[in-house]
């Protein structure tokens, strides 16, 4: 499918534009930027997903509406696998995502993947937080395109 | 079971809602980030031209489309082709100059705005001005350079979105120096 093509430049480009904008020494402000756009859309895409849903079961149940629709609406797959520690840790693998298959598979771009893991980790954080779910999300990379992500709640 | 309701979505849809949605997303950002709104088109646009170097090769590669003979060619594989490719809209190819340089893109439904509501204190905002970067730039790696610049925008409260499109000069590739 052809548009799948532009979300990916548009991506791409949105993550140069920060870079571009901002100084060297404030790169940080740059990835907390790209995960308050992500934030922004988790939050009203998850709006629109469920409008004719049911109500959540519970939290995992919650979880597993992330893996399964929502990874698959946005990523065209289901997360690989999901684990959970049962005390609120989260960890999500996608052995194969759509942001990191366009980089090389060796160590060379490693550095550069935070950055296009940020938007990512924002949109499951404004999902879940429409959801009623709040939480911490960070990514990690060990070999691209392989990639986890660790959802934290925080229980108030 | 729990979940049935969402299954039925139309992927395609989505994935167009999704691509709105960040569209959007990022507008509002750039409005915080540069606080002006020409400011702010010029970003969209250089964003577009860098979209646009790289769509074209993805567009040729699809579409297996030949050299176009005229302007007219030109801009019937723009809007039959590309702008339904990508975005799944075909706009209207209209408004030519006698010279026949010259002609309109009208769009009826524009997938960019489709959640967008334009807040007031902001009529200098060409709200999907990357388009015009990305036109701009596609062209230009054809050889054409042309000049795209929106006339009419329906989030403005005229009746339709219009992009103008200029002809302006045939490029020449440029040999380096030193070779014949």
């Amino acid at each position: 499918m052809a548009d799948e093509v532009i979300l990916e430049y548009l991506h791409m480009e949105i993550i140069s534009q920060f870079y571009r904008s901002c100084e060297k020494s404030d790169q940080d402000q740059c990835i907390a930027k790209l995960e308050s756009l992500g934030f922004r859309i988790g939050q009203s895409l998850v709006e629109r997903f469920t409008k004719e849903s049911p109500r959540f079961k519970d939290e995992l149940d919650t979880m597993k509406f992330i893996c399964k629709d929502f990874w698959n609406y946005v990523y065209k797959k289901q997360i690989d696998n999901l684990r959970t520690n049962h005390q609120g840790v989260y960890v999500l693998q996608d052995n194969k995502f759509r942001f990191l298959t366009q980089m090389s598979n060796g160590k060379q771009f490693m550095e550069a993947a935070p950055k296009f893991l940020a938007l990512p980790c924002g949109m499951i954080r404004g999902a879940l937080s429409n959801l009623g779910v709040n939480c911490v999300v960070t990514a990690e990379v060990s070999a691209m395109p392989a990639c986890k992500f660790q959802i934290q709640i925080q229980r108030a | 079971m729990s979940r049935q309701g969402t299954r039925g979505v139309d992927l395609r849809k989505v994935n167009g809602e999704l691509f709105s949605l960040t569209y959007g997303a990022l507008v509002a950002q750039l409005l915080k980030d540069y606080e002006d709104d020409e400011e702010v088109n010029k970003q969209l646009e250089k964003m577009g031209y860098n979209i646009g170097v790289r769509l074209i090769e993805d567009f040729l590669a699809r579409s297996n489309v030949g050299r176009c003979n005229d302007f007219r060619e030109t801009a019937d594989v723009i809007s039959k082709l590309a702008f339904k490719m990508y975005l799944g809209i075909q706009p209207v190819v209209s408004n030519w100059s006698a010279a026949g340089d010259e002609f309109s893109l009208l769009i009826e439904n524009n997938p960019l705005t489709d959640f967008v509501e334009l807040p007031p204190g902001h009529s200098q905002l060409n709200f999907s001005n990357i388009l015009c970067g990305v036109l701009k730039a596609a062209l230009e790696m054809v050889q054409m350079e042309v000049d795209v610049r929106f006339v009419q925008d329906t989030l403005k409260g005229d009746n339709i979105t219009e992009i103008r499109l200029k002809f302006v000069k045939r490029l020449e590739d440029a040999v380096p120096v030193g070779e014949d």
